[in-house]
């Protein structure tokens, strides 16, 4: 007994032995990030880094909804697992205020990546708090919603004749949120399965509020006062009443079964013919003009968010910037790697490859606004992009908004106002309960 | 009185002989496992009994505050978590009873000689024996409004199963009834096989309906067995996650186990979500007492 407890024993050590000694030998980081394609393109990038350098970096990922989830949990446990993140800008209160991520303040001025990068990016996915000259993140994927459309649909003879005797102007992009609902309502055809709009539903992470925010914002709207916490008569103003009837409005030309849509649904829209125009992130557009993956990408065609009736046009933002978490054991090669990766060559790379750089000096080129047909709204729509709280508590409030808007999106309860008060005092309590307002 | 009771071992055996007691080998096979139970079940228990008062959050580096009954007080007056319960019992009332009646039917049908009965039985079985998951994912396939086979088979043209608000849970649960309905008939069958047979003998002799002798011998002797079934059934349908998790994400399929997860893992509320994971765990402990004394009832009868 004795004699084969030992050998077990050996042979357990032996093996720890070995793990720990092929560990040890390679340098290697970890990104962490979620399940997408930019997720694969930045792998592309870093193998070229490897190359370079011989460090070996491999982007982990994990489904979108389970994205904040896994991250988070990482964090919590202090865990090493990743040597950095490429996380949601909402993230950025929540991390740095825990001590999650590297204060990369330091890097940011020595590197003088306020100019280098486009200031959107630098205010929503590096600085925290807000005006505060402190950073955490490197901007690393630029993103914001926009629209695609069927311009196959919208360049028919005979349907622009009908548009015009119904509307009494021109088929066309919708120059205005008015346009995109008379355009979603025209082409919103049940009994020939062919529906208006692809809009964002899902309430499980921040499709929905994503979604919702594009009205609010180009209806002249705000979420809040992100310097004061102030909610009260801002969240519930008139236009924010009227732009979450707008949205509500355009669910009602939506498929069917559309409950649920994220991204996957609403290019899906677009490829199975089902709708006339569908919101989504730039992010997602690569596979919209690929034909493998879109059979009517040649007839695919791209939009910014169009302006609310008072033309305040604007967009919700998404996107990423890379941190370096507090808790990695090779913070110094990550510093390294985050060298290499703000390299104008680098970042030139990373648009070619399929990301959407941040990189001022990228995206300002003819080189990248021509590159693809949606580019140049992108650029456009980069200048125009607000985005959620960034406060630590911001789970908490995204899904105080979800409980709040989405019965009255998907299921007609209560009125446009009645949710934004009760949101209103969702909100404001929970300001109070982590002492943020008095 | 545990070592008095306990037999002795055989003087030949392989343990005998390197000297081993009685007793070491009950703590040898019994140590283990209570060292376990209490390292992952009370020593959590009692920790997040702890931390149930405080205001701790795990996403955050501050030390926990101590904040008294504040956590169980503001959960049991907030309207979203009562909705969240009355959902939760809903669905266990739908899908429970769909199980029972679905199961015990299938149970009487299957209790006579017919043939390939030992297969047929195994067949039935097979839903139970599926990952929960896979089950969610494949169930939402089925009832897909535009392709699902479904509403194709049913004729129901686009009728949405899933993101009709008023409609999600029954979907749920029917998925819940199909999956688990086997349990239910497995325990019946073995209910109504122990069930002996001059009982029936003797009510035919007296000439006794057949609805009689169902309601009169099939039912009160199943029942205890059936009782167990209802049990296991209800504390599991109590705490669903996986099915509706996945299925659907509309509020009115937000069982409390689903609220409790985004309490505990999306907003990091640790300290409330403790006091919510009691709270779940007293009711389900006051619903599973309810049905243990009426067992024990039923039992005696």
């Amino acid at each position: 007994m004795r004699k084969t407890m030992t050998s077990m024993l050996a042979g357990i050590g032996l093996v720890l032995a070995c793990g720990t000694s092929v560990y040890a030998q390679d340098k290697e980081l970890t990104i962490f990030w979620a399940e997408w394609d930019p997720a694969n393109y930045l792998q592309e990038l870093v193998n070229l880094y490897e190359a370079e350098s011989g460090v070996k970096v491999t982007v982990e990922t994990t489904p979108w909804p389970d994205f904040q989830t896994k991250a988070f949990t990482e964090f919590n446990a202090r865990g090493s697992a990743y040597d950095m993140v490429v996380g949601d800008s909402q993230w950025i209160g929540a991390a740095s205020e825990a001590g999650h991520y590297v204060d990369l303040t330091d890097f940011f001025n020595k590197h003088n990546l306020k100019e280098v990068m486009a200031p959107a990016t630098v205010k929503y996915y590096a600085e925290y708090p807000s005006n505060s000259g402190k950073y955490w993140s490197i901007p690393a994927e630029g993103d914001a919603v926009g629209w695609s459309y069927r311009k196959d649909w919208f360049e028919d003879p005979k349907e622009m004749e009908a548009f015009k005797a119904k509307y009494g102007y021109d088929l066309g992009v919708p120059k205005d949120w008015k346009q995109l609902r008379d355009i979603a309502e025209f082409f919103h055809r049940p009994d020939e399965k062919r529906y208006g709009v692809a809009i964002y539903t899902d309430n499980s992470y921040d499709a929905l509020v994503m979604g919702v925010e594009n009205a609010i914002f180009s209806f002249g709207g705000e979420l809040g006062d992100y310097a004061t916490y102030k909610v009260d008569g801002i969240i519930n103003s008139e236009q924010n009443v009227k732009a979450l009837e707008a949205y509500k409005e355009l669910y009602s030309f939506t498929p069917p079964g559309w409950a649920k849509a994220f991204f996957i649904e609403d290019n899906q829209a677009i490829t199975e013919n089902l709708a006339a125009m569908s919101m989504n992130y730039f992010a997602f557009f690569p596979a919209l003009i690929n034909e493998a993956s879109n059979p009517n990408a040649k007839a695919t065609g791209f939009f910014a968010n169009p302006p609310g009736p008072n033309g305040d046009q604007f967009a919700a933002l998404g996107g990423q910037g890379i941190s370096v978490i507090s808790y990695s054991e090779n913070q110094e090669e990550a510093m390294k790697f985050l060298e290499w990766f703000i390299k104008d060559e680098t970042q030139k790379k990373w648009a070619e490859l399929g990301g959407y750089t941040a990189s001022a000096k990228v995206l300002e080129s003819p080189e990248f606004q021509n590159a693809t047909p949606y580019n140049k709204a992108f650029y456009e729509t980069m200048f125009k992009v607000k985005d959620f709280w960034a406060t630590p508590e911001y789970a908490e409030l995204l899904i105080q908004m979800n409980q709040r808007v989405y019965p009255y999106i998907t299921g007609n309860q209560g009125t446009a106002k009645e949710v934004l008060d009760a949101l209103a005092a969702d909100w404001n309590a929970t300001f109070k309960k982590y002492n943020r307002v008095k | 009185m545990a070592t008095a009771v306990m037999t002795t071992l055989d003087p030949k055996s392989r343990s005998a002989a390197r000297g081993m007691s009685d007793l070491s080998i009950r703590n040898l096979f019994i140590i283990p496992t209570i060292v376990f139970l209490i390292v992952f079940n009370i020593f959590p228990l009692l920790y997040s009994l702890g931390y149930s008062f405080t205001d701790f959050r795990a996403s955050s580096p501050a030390a926990a505050n101590f904040v008294g009954l504040q956590n169980y007080r503001e959960l049991l007056n907030d309207p979203f978590i009562w909705s969240n319960f009355a959902i939760t019992a809903k669905y266990v009332i739908v899908s429970v009873v769909g199980q029972v009646i679905v199961g015990f039917g299938v149970a009487l049908l299957l209790n006579r000689d017919i043939p390939l009965k030992g297969l047929l039985t195994t067949l039935l079985l097979l839903p139970m024996m599926l990952s929960m998951a896979v089950v969610g994912l494949f169930w939402k396939l089925l009832y897909d409004p535009s392709f699902g086979i479904i509403n194709y088979t049913l004729g129901l043209g686009s009728f949405e199963w899933l993101s009709n608000p008023d409609m999600a849970l029954y979907a749920v649960a029917i998925t819940d009834i199909w999956m688990w309905s086997p349990f239910v008939m497995l325990l019946s069958l073995a209910g109504l096989s122990a069930v002996p047979k001059h009982l029936y003998e003797a009510a035919a002799i007296d000439r006794a309906g057949s609805f009689y002798t169902f309601f009169r011998i099939t039912l009160p002797l199943v029942a205890p067995i059936l009782m167990i079934a209802i049990i296991f059934r209800t504390m599991e349908a109590f705490k669903t996650f996986d099915l509706a998790y996945i299925l659907t994400s509309q509020p009115t399929t937000e069982v409390i186990s689903i609220r409790l997860y985004k309490m505990a893992f999306q907003e990091w509320q640790t300290g409330r979500s403790c006091a919510l994971a009691y709270i779940v765990l007293i009711m389900i402990l006051a619903i599973t007492n309810i049905y243990v004394k009426y067992l024990n009832k039923v039992k005696e009868r």
